[in-house]
């Protein structure tokens, strides 16, 4: 597999499960803005997925859904910061939002330069979306750092920032760093984060529900 | 539109069909989640050509996630088809769509349903101070006295706000 497959794989992977992570809250988050709030994220992560799979398949000489759907479990290539299950911590899901949020922009913005027309055309059109879940995660971890829970938040960022520094490629991480400790003072760079590859326990079991109607039904269309 | 080939084509039952035609076809096709606008008035049909029995046309994604692209897609090519041509829809994954694509007429027309028509892209990306601001008006009594409720609404391309003055929530369409 080519490394522009590769790279558009390793992106739709994360898009996807992060996507499906965001469904969870659909009915339950704390207020109804914010359930319809990830109602929509989750529906443009997975539209973003979409996207890059339809392009890594056409180079592929396979289609979007068997790629999403069709590949046994090791072969995804997400990274374990968005296969964590956080459903019902509210405080960690909003940090994971905006640390997702902040890596996401820093890859996107390095997408949109790159030299291959394809891949730039649709990380321009995806930072267009993405502008507003910026807002949404900012505007969220102002609030809960200038609440009286600002502890669970600091705590929920000491476990989940080197993950997070798991979704970029090295060069683009100081990027990360900067923009992050701008923002928030937090900086969690000294740990060891998680290589691709690296699965956490909640993957087989999400892999087993996304995958489901397609293994009982093999082609199926939705 | 540049790219569109104004020439006769004959049709797959011996039918003439120009790329107007096509166009003035398309122009009846409703938006599936907000059928007072057509497909054209939305601007996601980029390009028509005509050629040897067929028409090929360019649509371009409004959100990436947005369900009504495949009903879309759908229901242009059996529109097309109508008259007597084969129709090619291919999908174009660029930043090639914008809300300023939507016409002075689909504005009006979204206006009159309730719907906030979009600010203008202009030059910056949209910031949150930006969209807590006075610059939106109400669909509904023209009032600037509105404020943001929720970034996020029923469908991705649109925001919910609320009238101040005559006590009306609306959905706003977002700018992208």
């Amino acid at each position: 597999m080519s490394g522009r497959a590769q790279a558009l794989l390793e992106l739709a992977d994360d898009e996807l499960v992060l996507g499906w992570r965001d469904s969870e809250w659909t009915g339950i988050a704390p207020s109804l803005e914010e359930d319809v709030a990830f109602s929509s994220i989750a529906q443009n992560e997975i539209g973003h997925a979409r996207a890059l799979y339809e392009l890594a398949a056409r180079e592929l000489g396979t289609t979007a859904d068997e790629l999403a759907f069709d590949r046994p479990p090791d072969d995804y290539r997400c990274s374990r910061f968005v296969e964590l299950r956080l459903v019902p911590e509210w405080d960690q899901t909003i940090v994971r939002h905006y640390l997702y949020e902040v890596a996401d922009g820093v890859r996107i913005e390095e997408l949109r330069r790159s030299g291959d027309s394809e891949i730039a055309g649709l990380a321009a059109k995806i930072d267009r979306e993405e502008v507003y879940h910026r807002i949404h995660a900012e505007m969220w971890i102002d609030r809960l750092r200038g609440s009286r829970e600002a502890e669970r938040a600091d705590a929920a960022a000491e476990r989940l920032y080197p993950l997070a520094l798991g979704l970029l490629d090295e060069a683009l991480r100081p990027v990360f760093v900067e923009r992050v400790a701008a923002k928030t003072g937090w900086d969690f760079s000294g740990e060891a984060t998680a290589p691709r590859g690296e699965h956490d326990d909640g993957w087989e079991p999400l892999w087993q529900e996304m995958t489901e109607v397609r293994r009982s039904e093999p082609g199926a269309k939705w | 539109m540049a790219g569109d080939d104004r020439g006769a084509a004959v049709g797959a039952g011996g039918e003439v069909v120009t790329a107007d035609e096509v166009w003035a076809a398309l122009a009846e096709v409703p938006d599936p989640e907000i059928p007072v606008i057509s497909v054209v008035d939305l601007g996601v049909v980029r390009d028509v050509e005509v050629g040897d029995g067929r028409a090929r046309i360019a649509l371009t994604p409004t959100f990436l996630g947005c369900p009504a692209l495949e009903v879309m897609r759908e229901q242009i090519a059996e529109r097309v088809r109508g008259l007597g041509v084969d129709a090619e829809v291919d999908v174009i994954l660029d930043d090639s769509w914008s809300t300023d694509r939507i016409t002075p007429e689909g504005r009006e027309k979204l206006r009159r349903a309730g719907f906030a028509p979009p600010a203008p892209r202009e030059a910056g990306r949209p910031q949150l101070v930006q969209l807590q601001s006075r610059i939106f008006r109400c669909p509904y009594c023209g009032s600037t006295d509105t404020g943001l409720e929720n970034v996020f609404g029923p469908t991705p391309c649109r925001s919910l706000r609320y009238c101040q003055n005559c006590r009306q929530p609306f959905e706003q369409f977002k700018t992208i």
